[in-house]
């Protein structure tokens, strides 16, 4: 199972990876292994500010629909144009060509209730 | 939890192991729609072991099917098999099965693994006749090879002449020097396929053959997820989906099942032929998508004013179309193909299209 030391966690399995004021949001290898083939992403609260745990989107695998939670608080900057055609790139890079979200970080102090790729690494054991 | 003679196979393959109907099963093994395009392409093999198996015996053997099925038994030859379901007393289904026939006193009927319990009571409770009735499902276990090249997989297996089978025909033979294997040219994929019922014991050596001999053919295990997908594509129903205790066989399109013969008395003979003359108001549809989204079951079915007007009662993505298909219950001024009907789909209500079921046949 890949975890990158150098992303923040939550225990709903989405990675956040934060660039100064912005961050990038996905779903955890653990995630996408679990889910199976991701068939669809459904994310239409592009510009909209949300707030920590909130639903900002939902990942369809064959047989399953899920919601995914906003790690921290925040305006979703942009949704990745490559999931609407190809939403198998959350299989196959899910901390890289599969992201989800770019947010706009709200309040950074949030990040500290993250988990570290340790402890997300326990959660998945 | 039961396992079937294959969980080690499925586990040395790295499946996803899941709950279902009480037994431990692959619901995938290198991905649903990897394995739902190599049954299209190519050609898979599945363990399809949880389902059940019940031998019917004895002079009163036809008596007994005849009044429990609503298909015609006494159509049924030495080597032929038919699809068919048991009316529940109701109006509904207990089961949708197969019948298959040895010869006119000893008869095989395969059905649903959830409902091996209730069916194998049911049939005991009608049994007034005395028919001879056996549980096998414990000692037998059934494998599907799917898909283009299935047939020539297992021709490398067997002296047996698969060419020359029809569909709902099988024989028993010598299968990967295993003898005593009924092979049944049915499935459940909308392709060219078999099934083997094989004794618990064989069915490891006959897997591994099988999984040899498929090898230049790009043979893959293929799991619960995928026989779903396929079998949505074809049009085939998932009896507590699609069918139910509360739907009947003529709503569900499954009317081909019911035989109403004047030398036939059957369970809910006289319902069904009311209904059968005074038309149903609800019939089961095939439907794809015309906007992005997957209709999945329990989800409402609307009209374009918005109000319900059924229920999807199974949905998925399309592996091969790459479009949300499903099927539902909708009113019968709906029914013909090209109706537009509308799935609530979250928040959103979204346009679908009624089709001719299977949504998807090979051209």
């Amino acid at each position: 199972m890949n975890i990158p030391e150098n992303l923040k966690y939550t225990k709903d399995h989405e990675w956040i990876k934060v660039d100064g004021d912005e961050a990038y949001v996905g779903i955890t290898d653990y995630a996408q292994n679990e889910l199976g083939d991701v068939v669809f992403v459904e994310i239409e609260t592009e510009g909209e500010k949300l707030d920590k745990e909130e639903v900002f989107g939902t990942v369809e695998a064959v047989k399953t629909v899920s919601d995914i939670f906003m790690p921290i608080s925040g305006e979703v900057e942009e949704v990745n144009p490559k999931l609407e055609d190809t939403p198998e790139i959350v299989n196959k890079d899910p901390y890289g060509e599969g992201w989800l979200i770019k947010v706009k970080i709200s309040d950074k102090s949030e990040l500290d209730d993250l988990l570290e790729a340790s402890k997300y690494k326990e959660l998945t054991e | 939890m039961k396992d079937t003679p294959l969980i080690s196979k499925h586990r040395e393959l790295g499946a996803k192991i899941v709950e279902f109907a009480g037994f431990n099963m692959p619901i995938e093994y290198t991905g649903v729609n990897d394995e739902h395009m190599a049954v299209r392409e190519g050609v898979g093999i599945f363990d399809v072991s949880h389902m059940g198996e019940f031998w019917i015996k004895g002079p009163q053997a036809l008596n007994l099917l005849q009044k429990v099925s609503a298909n015609d038994a006494s159509r049924l030859k030495p080597g032929k098999a038919h699809y068919t379901c048991l009316p529940n007393g109701k109006g509904g289904i207990v089961d949708d099965f197969l019948i298959y026939q040895y010869d006119d006193q000893l008869y095989m009927v395969v059905v649903n693994a959830a409902n091996i319990e209730k069916d194998w009571n049911w049939f005991n409770q009608q049994n007034t006749f005395g028919a001879e009735l056996e549980d096998a499902s414990d000692r037998m276990s059934l494998m599907a090879i799917q898909g283009p090249y299935a047939q020539a997989t297992l021709e490398k297996l067997t002296d047996e002449d698969l060419a020359s089978m029809k569909p709902f025909r099988f024989k028993v033979g010598t299968l990967a020097g295993y003898d005593q294997v009924i092979i049944s040219a049915t499935g459940y994929t909308g392709e060219h396929g078999f099934e083997l019922y094989v004794k618990n014991e064989d069915a490891p050596g006959i897997w591994e053959q099988i999984m040899q001999a498929g090898k230049q053919y790009g043979i893959k295990p293929v799991g619960l997820g995928a026989r779903d997908t396929l079998r949505l594509e074809a049009g085939l129903c998932l009896y507590g989906n699609d069918i139910d205790e509360t739907t009947s066989p003529l709503e569900a399109g499954i009317d081909f099942v019911v035989k109403f013969k004047e030398y036939k008395d059957f369970i809910d003979k006289d319902y069904l032929w009311k209904q059968k003359q005074e038309g149903v108001s609800r019939k089961l549809v095939g439907f794809v998508m015309e906007e992005k989204g997957i209709p999945r079951q329990h989800y409402e079915i609307a009209d374009a004013d918005g109000n319900v007007i059924g229920q999807v009662t199974s949905g998925t993505m399309s592996p091969v179309l790459k479009q949300g298909v499903g099927m539902g219950y909708v009113p019968v001024s709906y029914t013909q193909p090209g109706s537009q009907i509308f799935i609530r789909i979250r928040k959103k209500v979204l346009k679908a299209k009624v089709v001719q079921m299977p949504v998807f046949k090979k051209s």
